[in-house]
């Protein structure tokens, strides 16, 4: 950019050569922009412009009637935040629950998805696997099924007196009243070796007014269902990406490693795995977003309940505009869901980001004469 | 980076032709939100049709609906079109915010507020020629900052259902129904079995409520100006349902795997239940061999109590034709059309006129009315129905809970709205 700028004596000239250069391509940029018109003005009307009023309507007191740019709905700053993040009201710990509820969720679904579906590709892309179609179209048949459907289907699974908990009494354990259970699955783990009530520290010191103990809940066996479908619907879709990445690598790497001597284990996680990098990346993105964007399972699973346990912020925002009428909170709420999107994904970035290899790791590659593998063929 | 400054002016302008083209498309999405206020000033009157939205709670409510309509259209010579929502408030609020609302929809008190909060609502109750008919606990509940915004279009009460088969196999007579707390925990005490509970009720204020209002207590005073969540009558309500689940004798519906305290009671699973007149709906489709009686809810300290439920028709401030919907209303809110609707899908009549009728033609569910003498509303303030979801949500785990913890939460998230 700097390089661009030009000295005060050379102004014109430059001047005249950018007008004739761009004059050449006039005609050309032209039939660009005409080309790209139905494209910006479909992503304008249906993203960029909706976006921004929901942007607007976070900072105004708009009530849900006619339009928010009238000359009634005004600017009240940042109110719908402060009533949301440090409100002390319902409002502030409604929206604790919900991100305790779905920063639980993410941190169980986003690995396991990543590693079951990482391992659904490697198994399907073994050349020697018999019926590779039919586990590849049976893995993936979850993720283009209805979600809805799908929510409908684990209700009954999932049902005091479903298959699931008919499997777990045959092998003789009683099963939770799933979808009805709000207790906390690290509570009751505690619970187990006698934990109940948390130290005085945790109880009475509280984030968004939900208090450190309660952070600490864990997902509720109601959650803990969705966490499981999430991973059985998405990892699917993600074993696709994985399968693609296996296939585009070349087998030379391998052979090469093979012949330095690594078995099958060192491979898979000193060669194959560090090729992956991009589309791990690809795939934790997309799982962090779908899960902390997690809607559609609530709305037509549980609304919410039990106890406020599967509220998202998501379905949260949803309820704020729709039922309370508090459009204002709600925008504000996907916004701010936005920006926890944004952070983590760039958290996570940075994590995955090239670096160079660290001595203690290099020293696994290196020759070594006094330490010799034993599990080394020759 | 040469042609920099004509891609400027280029994206400059294809900036401004979206822009353009969005406004121009909001332009007749957002006609202007001010441009006819409602409230009692005089109302809109055209030759358009009518549009009603209403949420039916099946085939029956929906025929019973389009066929008054319609019977009114050939009266009046104004087209109207019945349309059923699938989530009637997501529906409603688009329309308000696209500022082409349904003229005339059902409305329950938990969205009053929120709706006639933000000017989306025609206050039209008093100029209906009906209104001094409609019983004034239900006026009461569709009051919001002294105006009475729409016509109560039927109401429900909370009764004790009894299964008459369990009943009768417990050894319980009819001068068993309880009419007191204390009888009541003995007989769902002896109603309890193995596999079974003598109450099963679902986990929430609008069923539990009951046993706050036979206590004295509630969520906020006679004219919901006051915040009364905290008070030592509903602890005392609570702790009196808690000790019924410590026992045994009192399930909430999904600890028991149903629904609702229905779907307990139809499957046997609880003996009784307390419900609104619904029930009879639900149980004559899904269960029709189950045999019950109604009965009021028993006294507590304070005497009778019970929870009422209502919808009214309200009619939207943007309305093209506020007149015709208003003549719409009086019609089907007439004693001889609210006497089709209960015969056809089972509400109680909202006017006092239809009331002796509706008794002789229902002996069986005459509780149910009986009830509305001494019944509770919602709270109507806004914001309390998110106050109602979060008391849901703790009453959930009720069996085990910190009640005057409990009720403390209460009472402040209720204070933030009331007053």
């Amino acid at each position: 950019m700097t390089s661009s700028t030009p000295a005060p004596g050379t102004g014109a000239r430059v001047r005249r050569e950018r007008t004739r250069a761009t004059g050449l391509r006039r005609g050309d940029a032209a039939a660009g922009w005409l080309f790209t018109a139905p494209v910006i003005v479909i992503l304008g009307v249906f993203l960029a412009v909706p976006v921004l009023m929901a942007l607007w309507v976070s900072f105004s007191d708009w009530g849900g009637r006619g339009s928010p740019f009238s000359g009634d709905v005004d600017f009240v700053g940042f109110d719908n935040y402060t009533a949301i993040l440090a409100g002390g009201g319902l409002a502030e710990r409604d929206f604790g629950i919900a991100l305790r509820n779905n920063a639980w969720y993410v941190l169980l679904v986003v690995p396991l998805q990543t590693a079951l579906s990482l391992f659904l590709a490697v198994l399907v892309n073994r050349a020697i696997l018999r019926g590779r179609g039919f586990f590849r179209t049976a893995f993936y048949f979850p993720s283009v099924t209805s979600s809805v459907a799908i929510t409908v289907l684990w209700l009954f699974l999932f049902s005091a007196t479903g298959v699931v908990n008919k499997v777990l009494a045959a092998v003789g354990i009683a099963g939770p009243n799933w979808f009805n259970d709000p207790t906390g699955v690290v509570h009751n783990l505690l619970g187990v070796i006698g934990i109940t009530s948390g130290p005085t520290a945790l109880t009475d010191a509280d984030l968004l007014g939900v208090s450190l103990w309660d952070w600490l809940a864990g997902p509720s066996v109601a959650m803990s269902a969705f966490v499981l479908m999430a991973v059985f619907t998405t990892s699917g879709t993600f074993m696709l990406l994985f399968l693609a990445a296996l296939q585009n690598l070349g087998g030379d790497v391998t052979e090469a490693a093979m012949m330095d001597g690594a078995n099958g284990w060192q491979r898979f996680w000193r060669v194959t795995l560090p090729r992956l990098k991009p589309t791990l990346f690809t795939v934790l993105t997309l799982g962090l977003i779908g899960c902390w964007q997690v809607f559609d399972q609530i709305y037509t699973g549980t609304q919410g309940g039990p106890s406020k346990t599967t509220l998202t912020p998501a379905y949260l925002s949803y309820t704020a505009a729709f039922n309370s009428q508090d459009w204002g909170q709600g925008a504000a709420i996907a916004f701010i869901l936005f920006l926890i999107i944004v952070a983590f994904t760039l958290i996570q970035r940075w994590i995955l980001r090239d670096r160079p290899v660290s001595k203690r790791r290099a020293a696994a590659y290196l020759p070594k004469a006094t330490k010799t593998t034993d599990g080394m063929t020759r | 980076m040469q042609s920099r400054q004509h891609r400027r002016t280029w994206a400059a302008g294809a900036l401004a032709a979206v822009g353009a083209l969005t406004l121009a498309g909001c332009g007749t999405g957002f006609s202007g939100g001010s441009s006819d206020e409602g409230g009692s000033g005089g109302l809109t009157s055209s030759d358009d049709s009518l549009s009603i939205l209403i949420g039916s709670s099946g085939d029956a409510e929906t025929t019973a609906v389009e066929d008054a309509v319609a019977a009114w259209s050939e009266d009046s010579g104004i087209d109207a079109e019945v349309s059923v929502a699938n989530d009637l408030p997501q529906q409603l609020s688009q329309g308000f915010a696209a500022g082409e609302p349904a003229d005339v929809f059902y409305l329950s008190t938990d969205y009053l507020a929120g709706y006639a909060g933000n000017g989306s609502l025609l206050a039209y109750g008093d100029e209906l020629s009906n209104a001094d008919d409609f019983y004034p606990s239900l006026v009461q509940n569709f009051t919001y900052e002294d105006d009475f915004y729409c016509a109560p279009k039927d109401f429900s009460t909370l009764s004790l259902i009894i299964n008459t088969r369990l009943w009768e196999e417990a050894g319980l007579t009819d001068a068993d129904v309880p009419a007191t707390w204390d009888e009541l925990a003995d007989v769902a005490g002896r109603l309890s079995t193995d596999g079974r509970v003598g109450l099963g009720i679902g986990a929430e204020y609008q069923r539990v409520g009951v046993f706050l209002a036979q206590a004295g207590g509630g969520l906020v005073n006679e004219d919901g100006t006051e915040a009364i969540a905290s008070s030592p009558e509903n602890l005392e309500a609570l702790e009196y349902v808690q000790q019924l689940i410590t026992d045994g004798s009192l399930a909430f519906a999904p600890a028991l795997g149903a629904g609702w305290g229905g779907e307990a009671f139809g499957k046997e699973l609880a003996a009784m239940t307390i419900e609104g007149n619904w029930i009879t709906g639900g149980l004559s489709a899904d269960y029709p061999d189950t045999e019950y009686t109604v009965a009021e809810l028993p006294a507590g300290p304070a005497g009778q109590g019970t929870l009422q439920f209502t919808n009214c028709w309200g009619i939207a401030a943007d309305s093209p034709n506020q007149e015709g919907a208003l003549d719409l209303i009086e019609y089907l809110t007439s004693t001889a059309s609210q006497l089709a609707f209960s015969e056809a899908f089972g509400p109680m009549p909202s006017t006092e006129s239809a009331a002796a009728d509706w008794t002789e033609a229902n002996p069986e569910l005459a509780p149910f009315l009986a009830g509305a003498d001494y019944a509770q509303g919602m709270p109507t303030a806004d914001g309390s129905i998110d106050v109602i979801t979060d008391f849901n949500a703790q009453l959930e785990t009720l069996g085990d809970a910190d009640i005057e913890a409990l009720l403390e939460s209460v009472q402040s998230n209720l204070e933030a709205v009331v007053g």
